[in-house]
């Protein structure tokens, strides 16, 4: 579905990814995981088109996704939940969620989908006209991730989904990823939180500053020796 | 509501208002177009822009010129400044809208300066310093001046609130907020920031050509001035409240009633400034959201005062 080839990116001069190359195939929900400053969240930022590779090439559903438009890749199916939640927070809830069905099949299932993300968190419903600037940090969470479904991705970015939340709203966040990976949705998914992530991963990627140091299946990653002492502090 | 303000407006003249009164009258109208113009932009889309000048000269130019070059009525100006103020803003966009925040407010205040030095070389377009003289004026009398200001005041007012209330006007918003996740959503941010930033200039060109017309005398210093355009423009919005239908109407109407009482008063000379750095730290202390954005709290702390 997604595949990443070699691809370098820079901050003007100082280049933070090198050489990167991860596949996410359809249906699995992958992690990529690493230490503050690795280049994950710059990563999904240039998957997304916010930022653009130097070298190397980006295919989404074998398209060559790495020169098109930031503002195209939603229409093809691809859908980020940005960092630090970034929702509009002068909008109220509502308002949130039909920013993310602007166009298209999206917008025509906009009422079906809002029901469905609902359906995930109660919450949300019951603050639907509520601005999204001061719902709690856990409901900001919530109407980021709803405000992602509402594109009918096919595939879904979080970028650190867990930032802030006490650890059962945690447990809820990957709960809610289990469920949506279940419809169909295939999930890329950049976490501190490791333990969880690669419990909840099908394949993980291991991220050491701007390179690829290690990949596997998310339990195989679990019990490796250089993540544990690395990563899980055991 | 609005149609009796209208109305109210419309009688005005009938009033026998003094020529003086008037006159002010006039100011305030044309200070409520470029403040709803650069509203759109900067308070809707979130493009603060230090440079409106820019545009307000460019239109005054168009009238000017189109009566010195080519001999037709400065009138002209006002509809033909729209084709013109819009090219230059589409490729004045093309440069500035790249860049985002202090760096976006720079480069438009850049751009306001540059058109102000370009106006005083082309010494053979534009009469440089010397500046464009209407030899004679349309009318004594100022109410037809009044009329059509108010009429393009009236198409600014209906035309902004119809664009924030659109799909356009979310759009706006949110790039404000956040232009990556507006991009992210599907918005191509480039365009609507173009989009904005284009009807912002061409309203605020429409008042230059205007300004041309009434005042009779353009030159580069008068229409493409820092302080007395561009930066009044953003204390007039400020003042009257960002992001509000009435906000550069109210700000409009302070800022000129405020000029001219400090002019009034003898030996303060340009001191106004002054003035109007004070005014301008106590609304961003105490009313943040201007006169009609914190109206409410403003009501609180008046009552506060007379208990
Ligand atoms: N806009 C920027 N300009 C310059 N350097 C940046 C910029 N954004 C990020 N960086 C640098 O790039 C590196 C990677 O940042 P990135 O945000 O991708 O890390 P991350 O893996 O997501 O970290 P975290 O887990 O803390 O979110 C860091 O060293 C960071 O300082
Ligand atoms: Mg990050």
């Amino acid at each position: 579905m997604l595949e990443i080839r070699g691809i370098d990116v820079s901050y003007g001069d100082t280049q933070v990814i090198r050489d990167l190359s991860l596949e996410v195939r359809k249906g699995e929900v992958v992690a990529l995981i690493g230490a503050n400053g690795a280049g994950k969240s710059t990563t999904l930022k240039t998957i997304s088109g916010l930022l653009r590779a130097r070298k190397g090439e980006i295919l989404f559903e074998g398209t060559p996704v790495h020169k098109a438009e930031a503002y195209k890749l939603i229409g093809m199916g691809l859908s980020l939940c940005p960092e630090a939640r970034r929702l509009f927070v002068e909008m109220t809830v509502d308002e949130n969620l039909d920013m993310g069905s602007l166009k298209g099949e999206a917008k025509r299932q906009r009422q079906r989908t809002k029901e469905a993300v609902f359906g995930l968190f109660p919450r949300l419903k019951e603050r639907r006209r509520q601005i999204a600037g001061t719902l709690s940090g856990g409901e900001q969470q919530m109407a980021a991730i709803g405000r992602g479904l509402m594109s009918l991705p096919k595939l879904l970015m979080f970028d650190e989904p867990s930032l802030g939340l006490a650890p059962i709203l945690v447990r809820e966040i990957f709960d809610i990823i289990k469920k949506i990976r279940e419809d169909g949705t295939t999930v890329l998914i950049v976490e501190q939180n490791v333990k969880q992530s690669l419990a909840a991963a099908d394949r993980a990627y291991v991220l050491e500053t701007g390179r690829l140091v290690m990949q596997g299946t998310g339990e195989a990653l679990l019990s490796n020796e250089h993540v544990r002492t690395a990563y899980l502090g055991v | 509501m609005p149609f009796v303000i209208l109305a109210i407006l419309a009688a005005l003249p009938l009033t026998g208002l003094s020529s003086y009164a008037m006159h002010l009258v006039i100011l305030v109208v044309m200070w409520s177009v470029v403040g709803m113009a650069w509203n759109l932009l900067g308070g809707y889309c979130g493009q603060v822009s230090f440079g409106h000048a820019a545009y307000f000269g460019v239109g005054a130019y168009t009238a000017g010129i189109l009566y010195t070059k080519m001999a037709i009525s400065p009138w002209w100006g006002v509809p033909l400044s729209i084709p013109v103020v819009a090219l230059f803003s589409f490729f004045l966009g093309y440069i500035v809208l790249r860049l985002r925040g202090p760096f976006f407010a720079l480069a438009t205040l850049a751009s306001g300066e540059v058109m102000r030095v370009t106006a005083e070389n082309l010494v053979d377009f534009t009469g440089g310093t010397l500046g464009i003289m209407i030899q004679e004026r349309t009318w004594v009398e100022k109410t037809w001046y009044y009329y059509i200001i108010l009429l393009v005041a009236t198409v600014t007012f209906v035309l902004v609130k119809k664009l924030a209330e659109s799909k356009l006007g979310y759009y706006f918003v949110a790039i404000r907020e956040d232009q990556d996740a507006a991009e992210s959503m599907g918005i191509n941010t480039t365009l609507y920031k173009t989009l904005a930033l284009c009807i912002s200039g061409c309203l605020t060109g429409a008042a230059g050509a205007f300004y041309m017309n009434y005042m009779g005398y353009i030159d580069p210093n008068v229409v493409f001035a820092l302080h007395d355009i561009s930066i009044i423009t953003i204390m007039i919005v400020m003042v009257g409240g960002v992001a509000t239908y009435w906000g550069p109407v109210v700000g409009a109407v302070i800022m000129v009633l405020l000029a001219e009482w400090i002019r009034s008063i003898p030996g303060l000379g340009t001191a106004h400034y002054t003035f109007f750095g004070i005014l301008l730290i106590i609304i961003i202390i105490f009313l943040p959201n201007g006169i009609v954005g914190d109206f409410p709290k403003l009501k609180r702390l008046l009552k506060l005062q007379k208990a």
